[in-house]
């Protein structure tokens, strides 16, 4: 099969779905002349003009807030949130107006929006450019957040997300945008609340997110060396949560580590760990554990950056003491 | 206003001196020296120049993703400065805030800044505190163009104008927010204009004129110590590099970046110190000389200095009680 970059694969199910449906645009801060700063929404003004492809003033709070509005008003925006750590400035329109508006009107109200965005540390972008937050998104009723990690995911997820007819928070880790995968040319959705059994084993269930199940693997490969056979389950969407999934894998392992790049202290890992707990304590062997970034800000200097970021070495580390 | 030579001297010494410093990050940055993202103020001098000539160490400055000419006009240490730009434990922020989050608060810098629009609501504050203390001291807050249309600029702006705060607010219009022209973010020609909504003097000035800039920025901080309340000062500049060291500056013309190319702050104001008398070619050969030597010198302090001890990591997330 043909290969895309991350990137080239959004861009494809971006394209691939305006051209299906003209009540989609794109909206968001340097997304057209310049094609997003990571690429993803390269090509997309030439080919849909301006009135579906808007550059926008630096202005968050109206980058979400007209996505509210106009998918109030029958259209599907797919807002470009630049890097997630803005959400900041603009998260009342997310959480108070877009999540909550259908409850508060008794069902009354339909929001088809995306709020694409970035996050993840490993450019020495800094305190204010590198956080993850899905956790934040998370625990808002009324929101779907998705954290693909792969090529295929990314196309498929992006598509399912943009004909869900509720606000999803898209999530792009940073880093994988350069990664390379098999990806089909036509378009295709993958359920939401659907976990992805990354590989296969059955001594341990990892659970990771985004860039941490690339590491995940890594991790499995250098573990069944020495004989220990590691399950990676990659949830791909954080809400729905498949907790199914991940519980019948812990239920044949034994034993669970879940792995994030956000910091430890709630994080999506402590609500995966707690559901398996509920459903599953009885099967389990040893207790859970979370491999994640320390309680800090994600620090500049690139030793202190890698030391942030939960590394290979430490979910084998992980792994081996929940096996012993 | 007739200005004092050594005024004049420390103007073109401090434009320099920005120019040079910000020509070496650039060469690092591109041969892998400074990671992270790098926002250069080339072609912007005369505008922090202009402005913190009339700052006493104890006024505060907020800054902005461009932070490091307002650094260095407010009396940055270069050494300090480069060593955090290479993420070393020497820096000012002990590696752990880079290009983005430079600062000094000893000098009453309240930090470069990663978030546009971050920082007119923290210079209301700091101007807060300036008045409730009474020592007569003043906020600037440098911004961009691309920032003005974010929501915290008027709720700092009219906070400042309610409160009647000594606080400037120093716009650096270089016509573009990465790469959307200020026509295509806004209507209005001068972001000055917007003065009015908040009752508050606002003024245009040619940002490539480093006086132009330093007699409107006297008449605001004059304003503001005498408790006559905010102004906003809009600069026209333009910066010269991309927005960010690798941009491929796809959205502008070569012709225009010519032309204000010819606007270059540094030889017009070089050209009239000369024609004054206060400098000679001499001279300006020297004091070249020197920045260019106190460049390297910065650049040798952060090559040798030590990386940031693993165990920082977790270090300085709170204030621990003495
Ligand atoms: C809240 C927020 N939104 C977007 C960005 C991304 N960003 C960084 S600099 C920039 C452009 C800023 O333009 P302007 O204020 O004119 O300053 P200039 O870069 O021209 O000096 C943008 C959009 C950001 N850092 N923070
Ligand atoms: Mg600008």
């Amino acid at each position: 099969m043909r290969t895309l970059t991350f990137a080239q694969a959004l861009n494809e199910a971006l394209k691939q779905e305006m051209r299906r449906d003209p009540t989609i645009y794109v909206a968001g801060e340097d997304v057209g002349v310049y094609g997003g700063i990571f690429g993803v929404t390269a090509g997309l003004l030439q080919e849909f003009g301006e009135d579906r492809v808007r550059d926008t003033p630096i202005t968050e709070s109206a980058i979400i807030g007209s996505a509210v509005g106009a998918a109030a008003g029958g259209l599907r925006p797919v807002a470009e949130l630049m890097f997630i750590d803005f959400i900041g400035v603009a998260l009342d329109q997310l959480y108070n107006q877009a999540a909550k508006m259908k409850y508060m009107f008794g069902g009354k109200a339909r929001l088809p929006i995306v709020l694409r965005t970035t996050c993840g540390a490993g450019m020495c972008a800094a305190a204010q450019h590198s956080q993850s937050l899905e956790a934040w998104f998370m625990h808002i009723p009324g929101l779907k957040v998705v954290v693909p990690s792969t090529p295929y995911d990314a196309k498929g997820l992006l598509i399912t997300a943009i004909r869900d007819d509720n606000p999803v928070v898209f999530i792009e880790h940073k880093m994988l945008y350069g990664m390379e995968g098999e990806v089909p040319e036509e378009p295709y959705t993958i359920p939401f609340g659907q976990a992805d059994i990354k590989r296969e084993g059955s001594d341990v269930t990892v659970v990771a997110t985004m860039a941490m199940v690339h590491k995940a693997l890594t991790a499995a490969e250098e573990l069944a060396k020495e004989g220990i056979s590691v399950e990676v389950v990659d949830p791909r969407t954080l809400t729905p949560l498949d907790v199914e999934t991940i519980v019948n894998s812990v239920k044949k392992t034994r034993r669970l580590v879940v792995v994030h790049e956000a910091v430890k202290q709630g994080g999506a890992g402590g609500e995966i760990v707690a559901s398996v707990v509920e459903e599953a304590f009885d099967y389990l062997d040893a207790p859970p554990k979370r491999v994640a970034a320390p309680f800090t800000p994600v620090p500049f200097s690139p030793v202190l950056e890698q030391a942030f970021i939960p590394s290979v070495e430490k979910i084998v580390a992980a792994v081996k003491e929940v096996v012993a | 206003m007739s200005i004092e030579p050594e005024n004049l001297l420390w103007m073109y010494t401090t434009m320099l001196t920005i120019r040079r410093f910000e020509e070496k990050v650039g060469e690092l940055f591109a041969v892998g020296k400074v990671p992270g993202f790098v926002h250069l103020y080339i072609g912007e001098e005369a505008v922090a120049t202009g402005v913190c000539a009339h700052l006493r160490k104890d006024d505060y400055i907020t800054s902005t993703h461009r932070g490091h000419g307002h650094l260095i006009a407010k009396g940055g240490d270069l050494k300090l400065m480069m060593a955090e730009l290479f993420g070393r434990r020497t820096g000012y922020c002990k590696g752990k805030g880079g290009s983005m989050h430079i600062a000094d608060v000893d000098l009453g810098i309240l930090g470069a800044n990663g978030i546009v629009g971050g920082g007119p609501p923290i210079a209301a504050g700091a101007a807060l505190a300036a008045k409730y203390r009474g020592a007569g001291q003043v906020a600037v807050c440098f911004l961009g163009d691309g920032a003005s249309n974010q929501g915290t600029f008027h709720e700092g702006v009219n906070l400042a104008s309610v409160w009647k705060l000594p606080a400037i607010f120093v716009v650096e219009n270089n016509m573009y927010g990465i790469s959307l022209s200020q026509t295509r973010s806004m209507r209005v020609q001068d972001i000055a204009d917007r003065a009015a909504a908040y009752d508050i003097p606002g003024f245009v000035v040619d940002g490539n004129d480093v006086i132009a800039v330093y007699e409107a920025a006297g008449e605001a901080i004059r304003r503001a110590r005498a408790g006559e309340g905010p102004t906003l000062i809009e600069c026209k500049t333009y910066r010269y590099r991309g927005h960010f060291e690798g941009d491929p500056m796809i959205y502008r013309t070569r012709e225009e970046e010519e032309m204000w190319k010819a606007k270059d702050p540094i030889p017009r104001f070089q050209a009239k110190l000369l024609e004054m008398g206060v400098l000679t070619e001499a001279k300006a050969k020297e004091i070249n000389d020197r920045i260019v030597a106190q460049v390297e010198e910065a650049v040798r302090f952060a090559e040798a200095s030590p990386w940031p001890a693993l165990e920082e990591l977790l270090e300085d997330v709170y204030t621990v009680a003495a």
